[in-house]
């Protein structure tokens, strides 16, 4: 890894959606013969950048140089054509052509025209055996493991641009054979001076085969570091860092509420998605949730509200058993729950602002039981009043709005039905600054007017600032609860980046 | 702007496609407008479309609640084949008037459950689900009447095909009175807001604590129950149970009714007075291509072409570019502002 | 209804007792498309009669609309060592080698009603109507009614493109040519269905000042016809006396129309198929008389001097 050109490197690339900042003045380098992990959270700008750098976005600003030479391209076909490949975790090949066709399909080799199906068998069983694979190529791509396909993948990928790859979470489906399997790939091609970007949310996995890790937060590159200068504590720090300019607090709300339990979850959770876990609930408690993604955090919140009934343990409130195997079912016992992908579990984009806030509350009454029309326009003007909603008016289809306003009248929606027990999932995620903020203060009056809430997030100072009490989540398990002058940052990192559980 | 407002400006583009198509027609046919009373009842052109749309009008109701959850309802023909048999059996085996049309709007519902179960709880998509009763709908209706025409002649029934109450034919009076049951209902209830919340993200409802799958259900009993009166009034009309033809293709003109109402395949916001006049439209281009006198092989170019301006106009291109060319002249408030009955 | 399924099952308990009672009685083998329409019901019935008449043990095969069926059937008839076969085929095509099986087995085989496009030596013969002339008998009525009076037609014509529909309105367009007196003054299609024939037929009532510009209402088939008649009625006028109404088919509710005087004529589509053949069968089975290659069934003109609720009787329970 001398200080020579770098193979490709962007400089200040930046990308703008409407109402957010999806990349802010990234810098990356790759060096050819370089596996290099890009990591962040869900929202961190890490597709965003692999989509810019592969021409499936247009880059507002900023350059790509590769191989000394500016680029910019188009589409994806064109980015293949000056080298730079890409592998998704869902392989994007035709399942139900043979592994040869797969290999070759857009370029086969022809004589006189026709499609020569003999040397296309020999070319692909020969690119194959460089990849460790002796496989009957005549066979249809579907018949083989993921794994196999993954490398055919890499080997189309290759074959075609031939400098620069790009791995998105392929290890996602794989078992830790196949992962081995795909890993001796990957070393192969970095020995052929590949330069290899590899993206996974396995911290194992990224410091097994990388050789640098590039860390993105909420569109900005937190830093690049050698993976051997960098521990795991050190790199969920980059991930999870401090985000609260004003925030002071260092530890944890030490005020918890006492008096007997809300709710008392016990022994409750669902096999495949969380262990079973003890949780009660006080009014006017704030439980934070703090986990890397992908390690049972959401799961927790799906199994409380329903969504994936549970399958072992009991949820009890004083003496009666709640029976919480649906949504519907949570509903009626005051559960509320604003998922953390708004668009496609949280908003009703057609309907109208006034509509998506009293969606719940009509559910819940019935439909024989409308809403009066004065009632609803009156619960829209209050809760775009109170919430701080930026809407022309409450007619307006809650699509077109901002994400930190569509998280609001999602809020709404709930706040509307007057739960008692409310589950936020990342509900900071992807808004601007200021909706951030205001998100956090509701969060605290809600709680001081006697709610309990489990809030779940990525940002970890936002935890100390309102938590009672934190729950450190991993490889779906609970495994640590932190509790008043105990919720650090530092806390929480230390239990998420502890090792691999020994049972999982 | 006040609900009328909105109400009129939704249904307008379909107002003006239904003024264009008749005057089209009277174009033509010159005598299209002149209406008299015959033997007690209205007796004009335009009291044929309005009578003879009747069956498309009853289906085009329960479509465009079905088509708002993102489903659709092929069966919807074959149903009305079904009913009219059954209760054209039930009439001819001596059963009473109020019974037999219990029991054909029985059938109706019990066709829309099938539907609604194979959709909502099997989760089979709707155009397959629905596929399986349009097939086999028309051999069950077949197997009721033994093949042949199964005629009858009890007064009761028959009236309500062709009778007439203060000078409107039955037909008419009963999709009237249908649509704006319906039509009060779902708009007065929470149900429409509902049915087009799980057309638009059926996920999210869920999430939202609506009961979708009994809403899913219950649209596709009342697409079964509207197929069931107009196969009653198909049946009552011709005085016999077709099951060959009652209904035959009739699925589609309801589709197309409720695609030139507005309202979107893909689910979500719903009018069902639009898709009644889309019901009245096609039904007056059918008229208008019997009024006009050319020979039968042109029948079905002429319409489709007709259909074919239609839809070409309220293509959102189109649309698009003609509230481009309006803004360009007045610069008016924003044309996406939504629409709310 | 009821008694179509009687009478099935008392062809099969008596043509039982004749296989076992009389060795010498003859087995032929019928291969029916199906029961699409009630003509095609109540020919199968009046096989069963015909046959049931002569003494024949028929063994009856319905083929649900498929040609595959029909073929199976035949092949089963052939290795019965049938008598005798009759086919009506659902399709034109694709008979010539089961038809050639059928020959070298020496079984004689009938078409009834439809025809196939097979070399004419591989069947015995074909018994069937003239669709053209069935509408040549019901203009020759019209000619003869209106009795060189002016009269303005209505045509309601068959599903468009189909055989029936072409050769029907040919056929009636023959017979009033040069009777000048005659003219079709409307003319669109009623699908051969009730619905359609009553929607068209409001139509043109509309279209012609009311029905007043209309003499006559020719239908393609009866059920255009019935649903017209409703439809006249319904416009206040008199079918039968203000138009007159001739139509093709004669199935039995357009005799009810005809004996309450709202239809004047109707032309027999003969769902008797089965004497003729039986017939011809006999007499080339006997002493080897070799029918016409086609037996034209009769096409009756039915009127109201017909008494038509005899007809209506006897035709109700065929299974129309």
């Amino acid at each position: 890894m001398t200080e020579s050109q770098p193979l490709l490197s962007a400089r200040a690339v930046t990308k703008v959606f409407p109402g957010t900042v999806a990349l802010d003045k990234v810098d990356f380098t790759l060096h050819a013969g370089e596996v290099h992990a890009l990591l962040g959270e869900n929202g961190a700008g890490k597709s965003t950048l692999i989509k810019c750098l592969t021409g499936a976005y247009r880059r507002d600003s900023g350059e790509i140089v590769l191989d000394g030479r500016a680029i910019d391209p188009r589409n994806t076909l064109e980015a293949q054509s000056f080298g730079i490949g890409t592998v998704y975790q869902e392989v994007n090949l035709l399942p139900n052509l043979s592994v040869a066709e797969n290999l070759y399909l857009g370029h086969q080799p022809t004589r006189w025209g026709l499609i020569t199906g003999a040397a296309m068998k020999a070319g692909a069983r020969r690119t194959l055996s460089q990849y460790g694979l002796d496989i009957d190529v005549s066979r249809n791509l579907e018949e083989f493991s993921v794994a196999v396909q993954q490398v055919v993948a890499i080997a189309r990928a290759v074959s075609l641009s031939g400098k620069v790859l790009i791995l998105d979470e392929p290890t996602a489906s794989l078992d830790a054979q196949e992962v081995r399997l795909l890993f001796d790939v990957v070393r192969s091609l970095k020995e052929r001076g590949l330069g290899i970007v590899f993206i996974s949310h396995f911290l194992d996995q990224v410091f097994e085969i990388s050789d640098r890790i590039t860390v993105l937060r909420n569109g900005r590159l937190v830093g690049t570091q050698m993976a051997a200068e960098l521990d795991r504590v050190n790199l969920v720090n980059m991930m999870l860092g401090r985000e609260l300019v004003e925030e002071t607090r260092q530890s944890g709300r030490t005020e918890r509420p006492d008096g007997p339990p809300l709710i008392r979850f016990s022994n409750f959770g669902r096999a495949g998605k969380i262990a079973p876990f003890d949780l009660d609930i006080r009014k006017g408690e704030v439980i934070g949730v703090a986990g890397l993604l992908g390690s049972g955090r959401t799961e927790t919140a799906e199994v409380l509200f329903g969504v994936s009934a549970h399958d072992s343990g009991s949820a009890v409130e004083g003496e009666e058993t709640l029976p919480l195997g649906t949504p519907r079912n949570a509903i009626a016992h005051g559960f509320g729950f604003c998922p953390e992908d708004r668009k496609s579990d949280g908003i009703i984009g057609d309907l109208s602002v006034r509509e998506n806030i009293v969606l719940a509350l009509q559910a819940r009454l019935g439909w024989t039981r409308p809403v009066p029309a004065r009632e609803q326009a009156a619960m829209a003007e209050e809760f775009i009043g109170r919430l701080d909603i930026r809407t022309p008016n409450a007619e307006k289809p809650v699509g077109q709005l901002s994400g930190g306003n569509q998280q609001k009248v999602i809020l709404a929606r709930w706040l509307a039905t007057n739960p008692r027990f409310l589950i936020l999932d990342e509900p900071t995620r992807g808004i601007d600054v200021g909706a951030h903020a205001e998100i956090i203060r509701l969060i605290e009056e809600l709680c001081e007017q006697g709610m309990a809430l489990l809030v779940i997030s990525s940002e970890l100072d936002e935890l100390v600032a309102y938590s009672h009490r934190v729950i450190v989540v991993r490889d779906r398990h609970h495994v640590a609860e932190l509790a008043g002058e105990d919720i650090t940052t530092d806390n929480m990192v230390a239990a998420i980046a502890a090792p691999e559980r020994e049972d999982a | 702007m006040s609900a009328a407002g909105h109400l009129l400006r939704r249904i307008a583009p379909q107002l003006v496609t239904l003024a264009a198509t008749l005057l089209l027609i009277a174009i033509v046919f010159p005598g299209f407008f002149e209406i008299s009373i015959a033997n007690g009842r209205l007796y004009g052109s335009p009291i044929d479309i309005l009578n003879r749309g009747a069956p498309v009008a009853l289906l085009a109701i329960g479509m465009t609640l079905v088509i708002a959850t993102k489903g659709i309802d092929l069966s919807v023909g074959a149903v009305m084949a079904i009913c009219g048999a059954v209760a054209a059996a039930a009439i001819t085996s001596g059963m009473g008037l109020v019974a037999t049309l219990a029991l054909a709007l029985g059938a109706g519902l019990a066709c829309g459950l099938w539907n609604g179960l194979l959709v909502s709880v099997l989760g089979i998509q709707p155009i397959v689900a629905t596929l399986i009763l349009m097939v086999a709908g028309r051999g069950i209706a077949q197997l009721i009447t033994e093949g042949a025409i199964l005629t009858f002649s009890n007064e009761g029934l028959i009236f309500i095909g062709s009778g007439a109450f203060f000078s409107v034919p039955m037909p008419v009076l009963i999709w009237v009175l249908a649509g704006a049951l319906v039509a009060l209902v779902v708009r007065r209830s929470a149900l429409g807001m509902l049915i087009e919340a799980i057309g638009i993200n059926r996920r999210a409802s869920t999430l939202a604590g609506i009961n979708a799958r009994v809403l899913l259900i219950a649209v596709y009993m009342a697409s079964g129950l509207c197929a069931a009166l107009a196969g009653i009034i198909a049946a009552a009309d011709i005085r016999g149970a077709d099951a060959n033809n009652a209904g035959l293709w009739l699925e589609l003109d309801a589709i197309l009714a409720v695609v030139i109402g507005g309202t979107s395949l893909l689910g979500g916001r719903f009018s069902i007075l639009a898709s009644l006049i889309g019901a009245m439209i096609i039904q007056a281009v059918n008229t208008g291509i019997l009024l006009s006198g050319f020979p039968p092989e042109y029948n079905l170019i002429i319409k489709a072409a007709i259909i074919l301006v239609i839809l070409v106009m309220q293509s959102p291109a189109v649309r698009t570019t003609l509230i481009f060319l309006r803004r360009d002249k007045t610069s008016s408030q924003s044309e996406t502002e939504p629409v709310v009955q | 209804m009821l008694s179509k399924k009687a009478w099935i099952g008392a062809c099969a308990a008596a043509s039982m007792g004749f296989a076992v009672s009389a060795a010498t009685a003859q087995t032929i083998g019928f291969s029916q498309i199906g029961s699409e329409s009630g003509w095609r019901a109540a020919e199968t019935t009046l096989t069963h009669q015909e046959a049931e008449k002569r003494g024949i043990d028929l063994k009856f095969a319905d083929a649900q609309q498929k040609q595959e069926n029909q073929i199976k059937a035949l092949r089963s008839f052939i290795a019965q060592g049938v008598d005798a076969i009759l086919l009506a085929p659902v399709v034109a095509t694709g008979w010539d080698s089961v038809l050639e099986e059928a020959q070298e087995a020496e079984i004689p085989v009938v078409l009834l009603d439809r025809m196939v496009d097979s070399s004419k030596d591989l069947y015995l013969t074909a018994v069937g109507s003239d669709l053209v002339h069935e509408g040549n008998v019901a203009g020759k009525w019209l000619v003869d009614a209106t009795d060189g009076e002016a009269c303005n037609i209505v045509e309601l014509q068959g599903t468009t493109g189909s055989s029936p529909a072409i050769d029907r309105k040919k056929g009636f367009e023959d017979a009033i040519a040069g009777h000048d007196n005659l003219e079709i003054i409307r003319s669109q299609t009623g699908d051969f269905t009730r619905t359609k024939g009553k929607e068209v037929m409001e139509s043109f009532l509309k279209a012609e000042d009311g029905g007043k510009n209309i003499c006559a209402l020719y239908a393609h088939n009866d059920d255009m016809a019935v649903g017209a008649i409703q439809a006249i009625k319904e416009a206040g006028l008199k079918p039968g006396e203000d138009i007159l109404v001739v139509s093709i088919d004669a199935v039995p509710d357009i005799f009810k129309a005809m004996a309450a005087g709202e239809a004047n004529a109707t032309v027999e589509l003969t769902p008797n198929m089965a004497g003729p053949a039986f017939d011809a069968l006999a007499a080339y089975m006997k002493d080897g008389t070799m029918p016409p290659k086609f037996i034209q069934t009769e096409s009756k003109l039915f009127t109201p001097d017909d008494d038509p609720m005899a007809v209506y009787e006897e035709k109700k329970d065929l299974g129309y």
